[in-house]
C-alpha cells in the first residue's frame, strides 16, 4: 500500500544514491586503497549522480505527498535536487587521485554521497521529523569529511568546530520546531500551514519560527551564525571545502525558501523581519571580513557568506518573484563556485597544494587559461555585467524593491561595491604583478572541464536567462504567496 | 495495595541511589549507582504500564550510556578530587537551578487538579506492539532514514580513528590454513651416531 509505483518513481533520485551508497560502502571495503579501486570508486559514485540526476528529469512537476505525507515533491523542488545534484557532481568529479590528505579514502566517497542523499531529503521535507533527519543525514557526513585528515590539526580542528556549533544549532532547531509542533498540534507542514491560518500566530508558535530560521541560518552560514564558515572553509581539506562551498548552501537555502514560503506564509510579516536582519548582517560581514584575508579558502569562506545575504534578500522579499530570484542566484552560485574551486584544487607548487592569495601573483603570465577563467568567476561575483553574477544580484534585488525593501536594496548594492574591492585585488594580483614563484602546470583534465563548463556559463548566462526565468518563475508558482503585500 | 508498595521501594531506592551517585567518593561507586538507579527508574515505567519504555531504559541506558561512562571513568586519567575544588564556588548556581526545577514540580504538584486524567487504553494491544505497529508502517521512511543515520556514525567513526599502521605483524589466517603439510614439515630419517644435516 506504501510502496506503489508512484511512491517509488517521486522519490527516485534518493532511491538511486541510497542503494549507489549502500553498494559503495561494501565495495570499499572489499577493494582496498590501491589506484585503481579509488578511481572505480569514484567513478561508481559519478554514475550514481549522473544516473540521480538523470531522473529529476523525470520526476512529477506537479505536487505530491508520498509517504503518508513525510515527503513532498514539486516542480520547484525538482529544479533545488537537480542543482545539488550537479553541485554534488562537480565535488566529487574534481578531485584527482592526486590527493592524499583524507579524501583518498574510499569512505570519502562514501560519506559524501549520504550527505548527498541528505540534501535531497532535507529538500523534500514536508513534516519537522522529516525535516530533522534529512538535516542530520546530510550534516553528519559532513562533520566528519571536514575532519578526514587526521594528520592536521587544522582539519581535526575544522570538524570539531563544525561538530559542536553544528549540534548547537540542531539543538536551536529542535527546539523551535518543539515549540510549533506544541502551538499548532502537528508536525505537519500542511497542518501547522492550515493551522496558523485558523488561529493566526500565537507569539509561542513565532518563538518557535525564530529558533527554527536560526537553526537553519547556521547551515546556509548567514551572519551572524557564520562564526564557523572561516575556520571550516580553512582546515578542511580542499577538495571537502570544494564540496561544502557548492552544495549543502543549496539544500540549505531550498529548506528555508520551502519552510518559509510554504508553512509560515500567512505569518510572513513576522520572518521577514528575521530574514531581512540575517540578510543585512551576512551582506557586511561577508564584504568587510573578505578584505582581510590573505588565505583564498578563508576569502571563498566571506565570499560565500556574503553571497548567501544576497540570496537571503530575495527570499526576504517574500514574493513569487523573491523565490524565483534566489533559484537563479543558486544557480549561478553553484556554477561560480565549482569553476572557483576547479582553479583552486589545481594551484600546486612543487606537488604540494597552495592556497594563499599571494601565490596567484602573476598567474596571467604563466597559466593564462586559469587567469581568465579566474578573473571571469571573480567579476561574475561582483556582479558585473553581463556575466552570471549580475543577473543573479539583478533578480534578488529586483524581487526586494518590488515588495517595498528599498533599503534593503541599496544596503545590498553598497555591499557589493565593498566586495568588488576583494574580487577585484584578486585580478589585480594576477594580471599587474610579477610572478613570485611559478605553480605547477600540470593540470587534471577533469578540473579544466569543469573550469570550461562552468566559464560557459557563466560568460553566455545572458542567453539561458531567458529560458530560466520561465522556468523559475513557473517554478515559484508552487508557492501558496502571490505578490507583494 | 502491592503495586503501592513497589512503587514506593522503588521510588526511595531511585532517590537514594541518585543521593549516592553525586556523594560517594569512588567515581566507579557514582557510576554503579546512576546504574542501580536506572534500573529502578525502569521499575517504575514498568508500574506505569510502558513496559517498552523500561526496556528501553535498561537496553539504552544500563547496557550502552552507563557502560560508557565507566569506561571513561576508569581509562581516562581524570584527577576527580580537582573537580570537586570548585564545589563551594558553583553551590549557589546549582542551588539555583534545583530550586527552579523543584518549584516547578511543586507548582506541577499543586496545581494538579487541573490536569486532565491518564487515560487508560484498554485494548489487547501491548504498547511495544503498537509501537512497533506503527513504525514499521506509518513511520517507515523515519525508520530506514534513522538507519541510514546511524550507517554514517559507523562508517565516520571507523574512517576517523582507523589508522593503518606500518610494520606491524598481523595474523594472516589465508596464508595460515593454506599450509601444507609438504611445506611445512620434513620427515628425516636419521642414522644413529651422525645427527641431523641441515640441506
Amino acid at each position: 500500500m506504501l510502496f506503489t509505483q508512484m511512491t517509488f518513481q517521486a522519490a527516485l533520485p534518493e532511491y538511486i544514491l541510497a542503494v549507489v551508497a549502500l553498494g559503495l560502502v561494501l565495495m570499499a571495503a572489499f577493494t582496498g586503497e590501491s589506484l585503481g579501486s579509488r578511481r572505480l570508486v569514484k567513478m561508481i559514485a559519478l554514475l550514481g549522480y549522473g544516473f540521480a540526476f538523470a531522473t529529476t528529469f523525470i520526476l512529477p512537476s506537479e505536487s505530491q505527498v508520498i509517504f503518508l505525507g513525510l515527503f513532498k515533491i514539486d516542480g520547484f523542488l525538482v529544479y533545488m535536487k537537480g542543482l545539488v545534484l550537479i553541485g554534488a557532481f562537480f565535488a566529487c568529479w574534481m578531485v584527482d587521485e592526486d590527493w592524499s590528505d583524507g579524501v583518498e579514502k574510499p569512505e570519502y566517497q562514501v560519506l559524501m554521497m549520504l550527505a548527498t542523499l541528505g540534501m535531497l531529503l532535507m529538500i523534500s521535507a514536508n513534516d519537522l521529523i522529516s525535516l530533522f533527519m534529512g538535516l542530520e543525514l546530510q550534516s553528519l557526513p559532513l562533520y566528519v569529511i571536514a575532519a578526514m585528515n587526521t594528520r592536521s590539526l587544522k582539519s581535526s580542528e575544522a570538524g570539531l568546530k563544525y561538530f559542536l556549533l553544528g549540534a548547537l544549532s540542531s539543538g536551536m532547531l529542535l527546539y523551535g520546531a518543539s515549540l510549533i509542533y506544541g502551538f499548532s498540534g502537528s508536525t505537519q507542514f500542511g497542518e501547522i500551514a492550515s493551522s496558523i491560518a485558523q488561529n493566526g500566530a500565537s507569539s509561542g508558535m513565532i518563538i518557535g519560527v525564530v529558533f527554527l530560521l536560526s537553526g537553519l541560518a547556521f547551515k546556509v552560514s548567514a551572519a551572524p551564525f557564520h562564526m564557523w564558515t572561516p575556520d571550516v572553509y580553512e582546515g578542511a581539506p580542499t577538495p571537502v571545502t570544494a564540496l561544502f562551498a557548492i552544495a549543502p548552501k543549496v539544500a540549505a537555502i531550498a529548506l528555508l525558501l520551502n519552510v518559509t514560503h510554504f508553512v509560515f506564509a500567512d505569518i510572513r510579516l513576522e520572518w521577514m523581519q528575521v530574514i531581512i536582519a540575517l540578510s543585512v548582517a551576512s551582506m557586511a560581514v561577508g564584504a568587510f571580513g573578505a578584505i582581510m584575508q590573505k588565505d583564498l579558502k578563508r576569502m571563498m569562506a566571506y565570499s560565500s557568506i556574503a553571497h548567501m545575504g544576497y540570496a537571503l534578500a530575495g527570499l526576504a522579499a517574500g514574493t513569487q518573484q523573491g523565490a524565483a530570484g534566489v533559484m537563479i542566484y543558486m544557480t549561478t552560485y553553484i556554477f561560480m563556485g565549482a569553476g572557483t574551486f576547479s582553479i583552486i584544487l589545481m594551484m600546486r607548487r612543487d606537488g604540494l597544494p597552495v592556497q594563499k592569495l599571494s601565490d596567484l601573483a602573476g598567474l596571467s603570465s604563466t597559466h593564462p587559461y586559469w587567469a581568465f577563467g579566474l578573473m571571469v568567476f571573480m567579476f561574475s561575483m561582483a556582479g558585473i555585467p553581463p556575466l552570471a553574477g549580475f543577473f543573479a544580484k539583478w533578480y534578488v534585488f529586483l524581487a526586494a524593491v518590488n515588495a517595498g525593501l528599498i533599503p534593503l536594496a541599496i544596503i545590498g548594492v553598497l555591499t557589493s561595491v565593498i566586495g568588488a574591492f576583494y574580487y577585484l585585488r584578486i585580478i589585480k594580483l594576477m594580471y599587474f604583478e610579477d610572478v613570485d614563484q611559478p605553480l605547477d602546470t600540470n593540470a587534471p583534465t577533469e578540473n579544466i572541464i569543469i573550469l570550461s563548463v562552468s566559464l560557459i556559463v557563466t560568460i553566455l548566462f545572458l542567453f539561458i536567462i531567458g529560458p530560466l526565468r520561465e522556468w523559475t518563475y513557473f517554478a515559484a508558482t508552487n508557492f501558496p504567496i502571490s505578490g507583494a503585500l | 495495595m502491592i503495586e503501592t508498595l513497589f512503587f514506593y521501594l522503588f521510588a526511595s531506592i531511585t532517590c537514594l541511589a541518585g543521593l549516592m551517585v553525586i556523594s560517594s567518593r569512588n567515581p566507579v561507586h557514582s557510576v554503579l549507582f546512576l546504574i542501580l538507579a536506572f534500573f529502578n527508574a525502569a521499575g517504575l515505567f514498568v508500574l506505569l504500564g510502558a513496559e517498552f519504555l523500561a526496556m528501553l531504559l535498561v537496553v539504552v541506558y544500563v547496557g550502552a550510556v552507563a557502560v560508557l561512562f565507566l569506561f571513561v571513568v576508569m581509562m581516562l586519567d581524570i584527577n576527580f578530587v580537582e573537580l570537586r575544588e570548585g564545589f563551594q564556588r558553583y553551590m549557589p548556581l546549582g542551588l539555583g537551578v534545583g530550586g527552579v526545577l523543584l518549584a516547578e514540580i511543586l507548582f506541577v504538584f499543586f496545581n494538579s487538579a487541573d490536569m486532565p486524567e491518564t487515560v487508560v487504553m484498554v485494548n489487547e494491544v501491548s504498547n511495544t506492539r503498537a509501537l512497533g505497529r506503527i513504525l514499521y508502517t506509518d513511520y517507515i521512511y523515519l525508520f530506514q532514514l534513522a538507519g541510514l543515520i546511524l550507517l554514517v556514525a559507523m562508517i565516520g567513526a571507523i574512517a576517523l580513528t582507523l589508522r593503518k599502521r606500518e610494520n606491524v605483524r598481523r595474523q594472516s589466517i589465508a596464508s595460515q590454513t593454506e599450509r601444507t603439510r609438504a611445506d611445512s614439515i620434513e620427515v628425516v630419517s636419521v642414522p644413529s651416531n651422525t645427527g641431523v644435516k641441515r640441506s
